[in-house]
């Protein structure tokens, strides 16, 4: 049997693609966005010395990074506004939950980095006189985001993948639309496909583009 | 020089008094005292594990002493960064107490010019052209002028460590320590880095010195102390200490290093 692939009726679609990719581009950057933020918050509790922060944003780290992404993203949509009482809209609970999940993940790249620095280079900013805090910045810092540039780009491409789970609370991002679609065309070969060679043109340069900053990084140490 | 100067000259720049140091039930330094004056070099030697990184490390605070006190310029140094009441801080002190490490411990994200201005210019908030006049200067005293562009990682160990010393002396210290700093280079090059450092000494800079080369010990300091097991067991002259040494374990310890 021989399948003949119809691209054209699918294609006729192409603005609902579009504008489901611009939706998954959206939530990626916005959640990576609020992701280093929190990240760099959860990064600094984990590193400082009250051992109450270091719990608390450990805890959140284990519960963010031990339940399925799916699994928090129902839990934020369906079960979290019985909680507080009131309902929640599904766009904020996307990019709630995929900040918090993606944070989770940043803190301990970030804190990896820091921790990894050998303590000389501490010591040796201390010994001119610098502060904790310029110490921190102009030695340790540098040195530490150069080091986790590589993990911080491959988390952020399984970030732009995860955004195609906010499809099962109704965001309208690239997976939803080709859903969508194939429910008018039913045509599953060809909009499922369409939908996954979309992820690839859109993530390709980005997974090229860490490999070239990942060879360059080690020419320079 | 004026009467003013002859006076400070005699008073101690930096002074260990009653030094302790514990690491939990571990008692490393034993209740230590020294006073170093102006142009004074003093060299720590002993054995491995007796407590002299512990000691000249307790000297800019890189550790803090669970005993005693450290003055410097005859003021105690408190426990916080800044100075308080009469207290000076600690941040005060490491600004004129400089250190050169045993593992170099250059930034290897900045060049060796960069490595020396960056004291100068974000501690002590000098103008950028000043700063960097001053590092050409001193790169070209330990004779790495030409290397003022190269990054650490193309640097031999030698080189290294002198642009650690020059780095040190961006902070025009008034005292530098030194712990080991020869220790983790190859032997050709450690000649290159003790010239540097005899240099220092002939230019009248007080410095406090651990290493395990007896024969620069002897011939650089006026001063060595023997340090064991957390006490000085033994201080003097190079000549008393390390050619005629009276404690038993001096003794086997200078005789090993003779060799
Ligand atoms: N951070 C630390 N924690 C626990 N013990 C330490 C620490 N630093 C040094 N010590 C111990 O203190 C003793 C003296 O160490 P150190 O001052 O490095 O000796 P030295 O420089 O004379 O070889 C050693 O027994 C060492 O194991
Ligand atoms: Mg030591």
């Amino acid at each position: 049997m021989t399948y003949s692939w119809d691209f054209h009726s699918v294609w006729q679609y192409y603005d609902l693609f579009l504008w489901g990719l611009w939706i998954s581009v959206v939530y990626t950057f916005g959640s990576i966005f609020f992701g280093i933020v929190i990240g760099l918050v959860t990064c600094a509790a984990r590193l400082s010395s009250w051992k109450l922060l270091n719990v608390i944003a450990r805890i959140y780290q284990e519960i963010f990074r031990c339940t399925p992404l799916l699994v928090q993203l129902l839990w934020f949509y369906y079960a979290f506004p019985l909680l507080v009482g009131g309902s929640m809209d599904n766009r904020v609970a996307a990019l709630l939950t995929l900040a918090l999940y993606v944070g989770a993940f940043y803190a301990e790249i970030f804190r990896g980095g820091i921790v990894s620095i050998d303590r000389g280079q501490h010591e040796a900013a201390s010994a001119i006189g610098m502060s904790p805090g310029q110490s921190m910045r102009r030695i340790i810092l540098p040195q530490a985001l150069k080091r986790v540039l590589p993990s911080f780009i491959n988390q952020s491409v399984i970030q732009f993948k995860n955004t195609s789970l906010v499809s099962v609370i109704s965001v309208a991002d690239l997976a939803y639309m080709a859903a969508v679609v194939n429910g008018q065309t039913y045509r599953p070969l060809e909009s499922y496909t369409l939908m996954a060679g979309l992820y690839i043109a859109m993530l390709l340069p980005l997974t090229q583009a860490a490999d070239w900053i990942e060879r360059r990084l080690r020419v320079s140490d | 020089m004026n009467m003013t100067t002859n006076s400070t000259a005699a008073a101690p720049v930096i002074e260990a008094i009653g030094l302790q140091k514990n690491y939990g039930p571990l008692e490393v330094l034993k209740g230590l005292d020294l006073s170093l004056e102006r142009g004074e070099v003093v060299a720590l030697i002993g054995p491995s594990g007796s407590g002299k990184s512990t000691f000249i490390r307790c000297l800019n605070m890189m550790e803090i002493p669970t005993g005693g006190t450290i003055r410097f310029r005859q003021k105690r140094v408190g426990d916080r960064f800044r100075d308080k009441g009469e207290d000076i801080g600690i941040g005060t002190l490491r600004r004129h107490v400089g250190m050169v490490f045993q593992h170099f411990n250059l930034f290897p994200h900045k060049t060796v010019l960069e490595n020396v201005t960056e004291g100068p210019i974000v501690v002590c908030k000098r103008p950028k052209a000043e700063a960097r006049e001053l590092a050409m200067d001193l790169l070209a005293q330990v004779g790495l002028g030409d290397k003022h562009a190269a990054y650490p990682a193309h640097l031999s160990g030698g080189q290294k460590q002198r642009v650690a010393i020059a780095r040190a002396l961006a902070m025009e210290p008034e005292v530098l320590l030194l712990d080991e700093v020869t220790s983790a280079l190859d032997p050709e090059l450690v000649g290159e880095v003790l010239a540097v450092i005899r240099g220092l000494a002939d230019k009248g800079m007080t410095m406090a010195i651990v290493t395990h080369e007896m024969a620069f010990a002897a011939d650089v300091a006026s001063r060595v102390l023997f340090l064991d097991q957390g006490v000085i067991a033994e201080s003097g002259s190079a000549e008393d200490v390390i050619l005629n040494p009276q404690n038993p374990r001096l003794q086997g310890f200078v005789a090993r290093f003779r060799g």
